[in-house]
């Protein structure tokens, strides 16, 4: 057997400490060690985008990535998003109310992907939603109301983070 | 788990890695960004016995300047490098050919070195390093050596590297000696696939608005990137009409054997050489003769 490799890794806020098989990958990693089940196993190499999550602020995805390179790093998942009281994250928000999910199969991985859109674009235009989000897969919804979604997303989070500039009203409105 | 077992190290030098990968040979893998080769393992078509990570090394995520090249490290992810502004204005078209890659969450991790190590004869960067006549620098047991970009492709997922070798970096020559254009065309079936047939084109002009110097450079047409020599030939001493462009662009499929497979017949495949070769040659002279600084 391949020896263990420890890993000190914080996800969500919680830091972990743990030995881990080398041929661990990342999404197995918190689904079946941390038991958070928000990134789905898809197509489990690198196609469809449902297991997408932040390392280190950036959208990955964790079926492609091994625990073992997460030592020292920062990780969140979809569960991050609202509160513990259960107060849905603007983004989740917006998807509801864009009906931007049908099976939510692939809503965390779209999640995700938005909330790193966003802290780069945070007023996306339907030509930046595409780009970003071209990468995740989605069987049922249809991807205009997820471009839709993103799109309603920026104000709500300039909103809620009390961001919003003239600017961003005008692009909005 | 879905990989088989292997070992697992994170070497913090270059030579250190080195030492790993001459120590084990074949049964090691080097691992970078991982967007090609953990797909692999997943799906067992890869089942090295140890991993070399090599994300750890300290400074090979480098995009820097050196002399009248652009350094482009092994760990520097592909969507640092088309953003990056020395990329984007000494050697535009790997920023453009870079664009086409997968998809930017894909980008963010995958590396440039590892997709032209990686070697795919579809693949946009390795066809844009033959393109640009860069080269790969390459560390191994007896030292560092540099492989030109036309002697690295040996075969469909194969380079002229031995057991042991490490590529630490590629290096492509800024801009050209004179007013310079660069275009990507591809065809793909959809967007972010890889190219059925990708074209990339470097046009440089001289002071009598001739074409000086035409680099272009094939992917999806036979087991490596291939450089349609005949074309440059063609184009070296003309005026860069639409005519003399297509005339030149029409040997683009001579000396190809492109595969036949599900995405492509080879006769489409050579239709489809000759057509982007054409759109891509086009266009990188336009840009070299609005002047645009090493476009």
């Amino acid at each position: 057997m391949p020896e263990k490799v420890r890993l000190q890794v914080t996800v969500n806020g919680v830091e972990h400490d743990v030995l881990v098989e080398p041929r661990m990958l990342v999404l197995d990693f918190l689904r079946d060690e941390l038991d958070l089940t928000g990134a789905h196993a898809g197509c489990e190499h690198g196609v469809c985008g449902a297991c997408t999550v932040l390392v280190d602020g950036e959208a990955t995805r964790s079926c492609l990535m091994f625990a073992a390179q997460l030592d020292g790093a920062e990780v969140r998942t979809v569960e991050s998003l609202a509160t513990a009281g259960g107060e849905l994250h603007p983004i989740q928000q917006a998807f509801t109310q864009e009906h931007g999910l049908q099976c939510g199969f692939c809503t965390p991985g779209m999640l995700m992907a938005t909330v790193e859109l966003l802290e780069h674009t945070p007023m996306p235009q339907p030509d930046d939603v595409r780009e970003a989000l071209g990468g995740n897969l989605c069987r049922c919804t249809g991807y205009q109301n997820i471009v839709n979604a993103v799109c309603a997303a920026g104000p709500l989070v300039a909103a809620s983070q009390g961001t919003v500039t003239a600017a961003a009203r005008e692009v909005s409105a | 788990m879905k990989p088989a077992p292997f070992d697992y190290v994170a070497p913090r030098t270059v030579a250190e890695a080195v030492d790993h990968l001459a120590r084990h040979g074949d049964d090691a893998r080097v691992l970078a960004g991982g967007q090609s080769l953990v797909r692999l393992m997943n799906t067992r078509l890869a089942t090295p016995a140890v991993i070399v990570d090599i994300n750890r090394v300290e400074g090979l995520d480098a995009i820097e300047a050196e002399n009248g090249s652009i350094r482009i490290g092994a760990t520097a992810r592909q969507r640092a490098a088309e953003l990056h502004e020395l990329v984007r204005s000494g050697a535009p078209l790997f920023a453009r050919a870079g664009e086409h890659v997968a998809h930017p969450s894909v980008r963010r991790r995958g590396t440039v070195v590892g997709s032209i190590a990686f070697a795919d004869p579809s693949a946009e960067l390795p066809a844009a390093l033959l393109a640009l006549d860069g080269e790969a620098v390459v560390a191994g047991p007896d030292g560092e050596r540099t492989v030109a970009a036309a002697d690295l492709f040996t075969g469909a997922f194969r380079t002229s590297l031995a057991a042991g070798e490490l590529i630490t970096a590629v290096r492509v020559p800024r801009g050209g000696d004179g007013p310079t254009g660069s275009a990507w065309t591809e065809i793909s079936r959809r967007q972010g696939d890889l190219p059925v047939c990708g074209v990339g084109a470097v046009v440089t002009l001289g002071d009598d608005g001739t074409v000086a110097r035409a680099r272009i450079a094939l992917c999806g047409v036979g087991d490596t990137p291939v450089r349609a020599t005949a074309v440059e030939e063609a184009l070296a001493g003309a005026d860069p009409t639409e005519d003399a462009i297509a005339a030149a662009a029409d040997s683009a499929a001579r000396d190809l054997d492109p595969p036949s497979d599900p995405h492509g017949s080879a006769g489409y495949r050579r239709h489809l050489a000759v057509v982007m070769t054409r759109r891509a040659v086009s266009e990188a002279a336009a840009r070299a003769r609005e002047g645009a600084p090493n476009a």
